[in-house]
């Protein structure tokens, strides 16, 4: 496998798991979860 | 040897069922509230869908960047580029519930189909001007405001109709945005009818995210440049308008392999161990024409 040809799809993978732990560190999948489980107003079309 | 397409609108059910596992919230009207939802799905999937297990990744975004004290997404946009990585626009071809819904509603019969026309080319930047614009620039200048959600993403309209039927308290509160968006809705998929998957190339914002990614992401189209006798069949199969030969991993390529089918020579694969380069070819091409 030619790595050079992937090295971009690899720094992106490791920039997004970056990403992730960042935001885990963040409590941020609490904010997703908060938002997620009561009706969205918005999305269907009230608010 | 089995349809490809059968293949994949098989694939693209399951996703959708997966994605949309609580079915008993279908017939009750509730929506579920497990920890599931701390993750975003890779499709358009509205998270008060009463079906939805996850959160959709646009609604989810628009969330960090509407508070009166803007969040930096982190983790849904870490989410959004693994999926890119990994995927690119396959997701679209294989995985969104609303990209299966506009091919499922492309195959009935209808007097007109028609997937290239003049302007068409324009359009296709619509959806990165409604990605900056709606989901970007105006939730964070008008706090509270999820534009994308509220007056175009017609998931969350579908989500809204199923929660209407079966809740009469939500059904008393519609009002002049829900007509808004049901008329986006019944546009979108009247043009279905017509074009294929037209939200797709002409609006989505996640497809507009993931096309950024098509070329760096581990699923790629390989055409074998020995076996291609540049026929133009495969350009012509392609009901997102790519010319493979030229352009194989263009950010309108969703992956469904109809290209592939079509190639007499069976040059076009899908390959995550090797790219090749096709500068060369597109050289040779541009100069015999
Ligand atoms: S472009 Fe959007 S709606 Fe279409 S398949 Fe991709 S994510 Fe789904
Ligand atoms: S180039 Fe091939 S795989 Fe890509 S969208 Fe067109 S037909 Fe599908």
């Amino acid at each position: 496998m030619k790595i050079k040809k992937y090295l971009p799809t690899i720094l992106l993978i490791i920039a997004a798991a970056g990403l992730i732990v960042v935001g885990i560190a963040l409590k941020q999948p609490q904010s997703v979860l908060e938002k997620a489980v009561k009706i969205c107003m918005e999305c269907i079309g009230i608010g | 040897m089995a349809d490809n397409k059968k293949i994949r609108l098989a694939i693209q059910g399951v996703a959708t069922l997966i994605q949309n596992a609580n079915l008993k919230g279908f017939f009750e009207g509730k929506i579920y509230t497990g920890p599931g939802k701390k993750i975003c799905v890779p499709g358009l999937n509205c998270y008060s869908c009463p079906g939805a297990i996850g959160s959709c990744p646009i609604g989810s975004l628009q969330t960090f960047l509407t508070k009166f004290k803007i969040k930096i997404p982190y983790y849904v946009v870490g989410l959004l580029l693994f999926f890119a990585a990994f995927l690119g626009r396959a997701v679209c071809g294989f995985l969104c519930p609303f990209g299966m819904i506009q091919e499922l509603i492309n195959l009935i019969p209808f007097p007109v189909k028609k997937n290239r026309f003049k302007g068409d080319k324009a359009l296709r930047y619509l959806k990165y001007a409604i990605l900056a614009a709606c989901v970007i620039i105006l939730p964070i200048c008008f706090k509270l405001t999820p534009f994308f959600c509220k007056y175009i993403c017609p998931s969350g309209t579908i989500a809204g109709i199923i929660l209407a039927i079966t809740d009469s308290a939500i059904a008393s509160k519609l009002g002049a945005i829900f007509t808004w968006k049901v008329i986006i809705l019944i546009s979108i998929l009247f043009s279905s009818l017509i074009i294929w998957r037209p939200f797709c190339k002409y609006i989505c914002p996640l497809g507009a995210i993931y096309s950024l990614f098509n070329r760096v992401s581990l699923i790629r189209l390989k055409v074998d440049e020995n076996k291609c006798i540049n026929c133009g069949k495969c350009a012509k199969a392609c009901k997102m308008c790519v010319d493979p030969v030229k352009t194989p991993n263009s950010g309108e390529c969703i992956r469904c392999m109809d290209c592939a089918k079509a190639c007499p020579e069976h040059a076009i694969t899908l390959n995550v161990t090797e790219i090749k380069s096709h500068s060369g070819k597109d050289e040779r091409i541009k100069g015999e024409q």
